[in-house]
């Protein structure tokens, strides 16, 4: 192959017949072998491999200027997320404010944390109805008793139950963009289907800056 | 004693199986390879557990980048001729033919309208120093963004449209006209503000656009005990 071919081929041998020289049918593959790996070594380089994913998100529909929006939102079984800056704060049901008209005593803020063993561990908590149904239906699947398509019905069905968690983001000025959506992840692992990023309230937002201090 | 015999003329391997190998691997690599695009700002993106590709066709992109700037994109050659052009009357902008065509063929734009003669005429090192971005503040003259948002949706729809009826005509598998709609797609910055990514998501939820999708990179899915 790559040889340097030094016997050529019959000579003239004194005396003997005229022979047509002999030539090496061999071509030398250095320099192709050497692009070859020239290219090789690039395209492994430059390649990559994992492409990039999407998350989708549906937001709620705007409201029209016509429908007004209570400032309490009457939501049942509803978990209310408040994101700053690498911290998160959560309270259930309806929100207090200091004073307000109903006679309710403040809503209080509880903290946690972006890690598995805070948001995570508490949506586990919470939202047992459906990772219930979600393992039911996992089982059922695995067991090749429902088809694919079926299955994502019935987990769309469980998400939107009435008794489902339904959580609601809030999140200030200095919250990141990675803070959103590592809890929108969260959201996600734990099969809430129901969310919704809302405006906060700034009865909220003072009771979010008292914790933070 | 017997003599080793050395053998004759140059020592030789035969190398073509290694070279058959190289060049398959060559192949495979080419052939696997897709290019990263020439963005003007190279944005980190928060990881998820989602493994919904993005979509390749009829994407409508707005990065953020990290220190709060606003970058367009849409994909589709037509989309973006139609989509330059409406800006254009719009806003009263004159273009040559080399900064039309350099508009086809670059990624994401991220210049006020008054400066994207100047911008089309810049290379891409040029732009990527630029801290411009769209305007997106309606108090500060029109929200541009809103502007590109609404005509490339409108004209990524039409493309849709024309591709979803000659890719009909071509087969007779029943086909998926929502695989032809265009998708909007977000690519914030993980350590951007959010408060700026909201202000473009309002943007989209004006024009009543609410199914956004976020780009991620994979994270492992973890199991969940209920």
């Amino acid at each position: 192959m790559a040889e340097i071919s030094d016997s050529g081929g019959g000579g003239h041998k004194k005396g003997g017949k005229k022979r047509a020289k002999k030539n090496s049918t061999k071509v030398d593959m250095t320099p192709m072998v050497d692009l070859a790996f020239l290219l090789l070594t690039f395209f492994v380089l430059t390649s990559t491999f994992s492409k990039p994913k999407v998350m989708s998100l549906v937001y709620p529909a705007k409201p029209d200027d016509t429908e007004k929006i209570d400032e309490t939102q009457r939501i049942n079984n509803a978990i209310t997320f408040l994101v700053s800056q690498d911290k998160i704060f959560y309270y259930e049901g309806e929100f207090y404010a200091p004073g307000n008209a109903k006679g309710k005593p403040t809503t209080v803020l509880l903290e946690t944390t972006f890690g598995p063993q805070g948001v995570r561990k508490l949506l586990t908590e919470k939202n047992k109805l459906v990772l219930g149904e979600k393992a039911k239906l996992d089982a059922r699947l695995a067991n090749k008793e429902i088809k694919q398509e079926e299955y994502e019905k019935l987990l769309n069905k469980a998400k939107a139950d009435k008794y489902a968690l339904k959580v609601l983001i809030k999140t200030d000025t200095k919250a990141t963009c990675k803070n959103f959506i590592d809890l929108v992840d969260e959201l996600k692992i734990n099969s809430i289907g129901v969310v919704a990023p809302v405006d906060l309230m700034q009865s909220e937002l003072n009771l979010m800056e008292a914790k933070t201090k | 004693m017997g003599k080793i015999s050395m053998p004759k003329g140059a020592p030789s391997i035969d190398m073509t199986p290694m070279v058959d190998l190289a060049f398959l691997l060559v192949t495979f690599f080419m052939l696997s390879a897709n290019f990263r695009e020439n963005e003007p700002v190279t944005v980190a993106t928060p990881s998820s557990i989602s493994d919904k590709e993005v979509p390749q066709k009829h994407l409508i992109m707005v990065t953020v980048s990290q220190d709060g700037l606003v970058y367009f994109n849409a994909t589709g050659n037509k989309t973006r001729e139609v989509l330059l052009n409406n800006m254009c009357a719009k806003y009263k902008v004159a273009l040559t033919k080399e900064q039309q065509e350099e508009f086809l063929k670059m990624s994401s734009v991220g210049t006020p309208m008054k400066g994207l003669s100047k911008y089309l005429s810049m290379n891409s090192q040029e732009r990527s120093k630029l801290k411009w971005g769209i305007p997106t503040d309606s108090t500060q003259g029109p929200n541009e963004l809103r502007d590109w948002i609404n005509f490339a949706h409108a004209a990524s729809l039409k493309e849709g449209q024309a591709d979803y009826e000659d890719a009909s005509s071509k087969t007779t598998d029943k086909l998926e006209v929502n695989d032809y709609k265009p998708k909007f797609v977000l690519k914030v910055d993980g350590k951007a503000e959010y408060a700026r990514a909201k202000v473009v998501i309002e943007v989209f939820r004006d024009l009543n656009i609410n199914n956004l999708n976020f780009v991620t990179s994979l994270e492992q899915k973890p199991t969940i005990k209920a």
